[in-house]
């Protein structure tokens, strides 16, 4: 039996939907290249009218945020409510804001 | 489906010791019940982890595996209609086993190693394609009876705990659904066709009624592995809900066509509110899964054929790849 023991890279894809709307992620697959990637992409993950604009992206390429910094990386914006519309009292009969 | 707890087993798994461990374990089980969902590089206890490689490979083996039965027919369907039909099932079936590899790989293994122990015959899948499909009307069956309990199992498996997984599972229930109407459609052609065609719907049905309900797994008292995973929303509904929802539904539908289903103890019981039913073969079920039903030595070798005459399809892609990144360079 031969089994592939060479991994072909995995690329995340991401479909617009439709204009006006942003692309989104969907899912990964496994390919040798770029545009096989995004034939197979097609294939996969609109079957069926899904999409009308694939990105596929190196998942390599992918830099994240880690969650064990989670709390050190989004703390700065906690005690920042005042980024928030509700945190200013405007009188009910001021319209229009 | 798929998830039909053919074995649990995961293995010896260290328990929790030091406070720190604890209290790490502790906070994970609080997420769950907050029906927060756990991504993949969230710490997860070893046993969780463990048990979703092992629940999401064998369903990604069985969508892989329960393409060959389907495949049998696809040059003899009826018409040029119902062939389009069948190849766009089974493509949506290889689709399904590729979306649930890749929610696989997030876990840790690798592509390579989840396709090597199917091929190996060390994986586990689905007990309900290692049954022939000797008539077209098995086809008919498969899709109203093999896809209708794919579906009772897998909507619940769309709130699974774990992200990758239940979102694997949104895509496959959207496609599922026509998978089981066009069953049902052949179903319909045979039982209102000549007598002969209704003779062959209903022994589709006598054949696949039990290995279908056989698909939701042991009974929940035998299920030894249940618990911790309803307790960590791997599972979300025990196997026998499950089966009782899937004949509720079923027998209606049965009716409808005229046909019979196999088992004299099927009666309405109005003080439950659901059918009852009779007592399933449960040793037929565990011989199967042990690897000696109909089929599963022939199924292995088809698959096993399939990727070895495959290999040069993968080859060619990888020499273009190389010649395109040439190109590129130069
Ligand atoms: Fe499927
Ligand atoms: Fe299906």
């Amino acid at each position: 039996m031969t089994t592939d023991r060479r991994e072909w890279p995995v690329y995340e894809v991401f479909v617009r939907p439709r204009n006006g709307l942003a692309h989104r992620h969907v899912g990964s697959l496994h390919a040798p290249d770029p545009e096989m990637a995004l034939e197979w992409a097609r294939d996969l993950y609109a079957r069926r009218g899904e999409g009308t604009s694939i990105w596929v992206v190196p998942a390599s390429a992918v830099t994240a945020s880690r969650p064990e910094d989670r709390e050190a990386f989004f703390a700065p914006f906690e005690d920042k409510v005042f980024r928030h519309p509700s945190h200013y009292h405007i009188p009910p009969d001021v319209e229009n804001m | 489906m798929y998830t039909q707890g053919l074995d649990g087993q995961i293995g010896p798994v260290r328990e929790a010791e030091t406070a720190e461990e604890k209290a790490r374990e502790a906070a994970f089980q609080a997420k769950i019940d907050a029906e927060i969902r756990i991504e993949p590089s969230d710490w997860m206890p070893e046993g969780y982890r463990r048990t979703l490689i092992r629940q999401i490979s064998q369903h990604a083996h069985s969508e892989i595996v329960g393409m060959l039965p389907e495949g049998n027919w696809v040059t003899r369907a009826p018409t040029l209609r119902r062939k389009a039909i069948l190849l766009a099932k089974i493509q949506d079936e290889a689709g399904h086993g590729l979306y649930l590899y890749s929610a696989c790989e997030t876990l840790g293994p690798t592509r390579a190693e989840l396709v090597e122990q199917l091929l190996a015959g060390r994986a586990k899948y689905s007990s309900i394609f290692n049954y022939p499909t000797l008539t077209w009307a098995d086809i008919g069956a498969i899709g109203w009876l093999v896809d209708g309990a794919a579906i009772m199992n897998q909507v619940p498996l769309q709130r699974c705990s774990y992200g990758p997984y239940a979102r694997a599972m949104v895509r496959i229930c959207k496609e599922e659904s026509f998978h089981q109407r066009q069953g049902y459609e052949i179903m319909m052609a045979l039982a209102n066709g000549t007598a002969e065609q209704r003779r062959m719907a209903q022994d589709a049905l006598d054949r696949w009624w039990w290995p279908a309900l056989m698909m939701f797994g042991p009974p929940d008292k035998d299920s030894v592995h249940s618990a911790q995973s309803m307790k960590w929303k791997i599972k979300r509904v025990s196997n026998d809900e499950l089966r009782q929802r899937f004949v509720d539904v079923t027998v209606p539908q049965a009716e409808r066509l005229g046909l019979t289903i196999p088992d004299p103890h099927l009666r309405w019981n109005s003080e439950r509110g659901h059918y009852d039913f009779g007592e399933i073969d449960w040793e037929e079920f565990h011989r199967v899964i042990a690897g000696n039903g109909p089929c599963n030595r022939e199924r292995l070798e088809q698959r096993r054929r399939a990727h070895a005459e495959g290999a040069w399809v993968r080859e060619a892609a990888a020499a273009y790849a190389e010649k395109r990144a040439r190109r590129r360079a130069a």
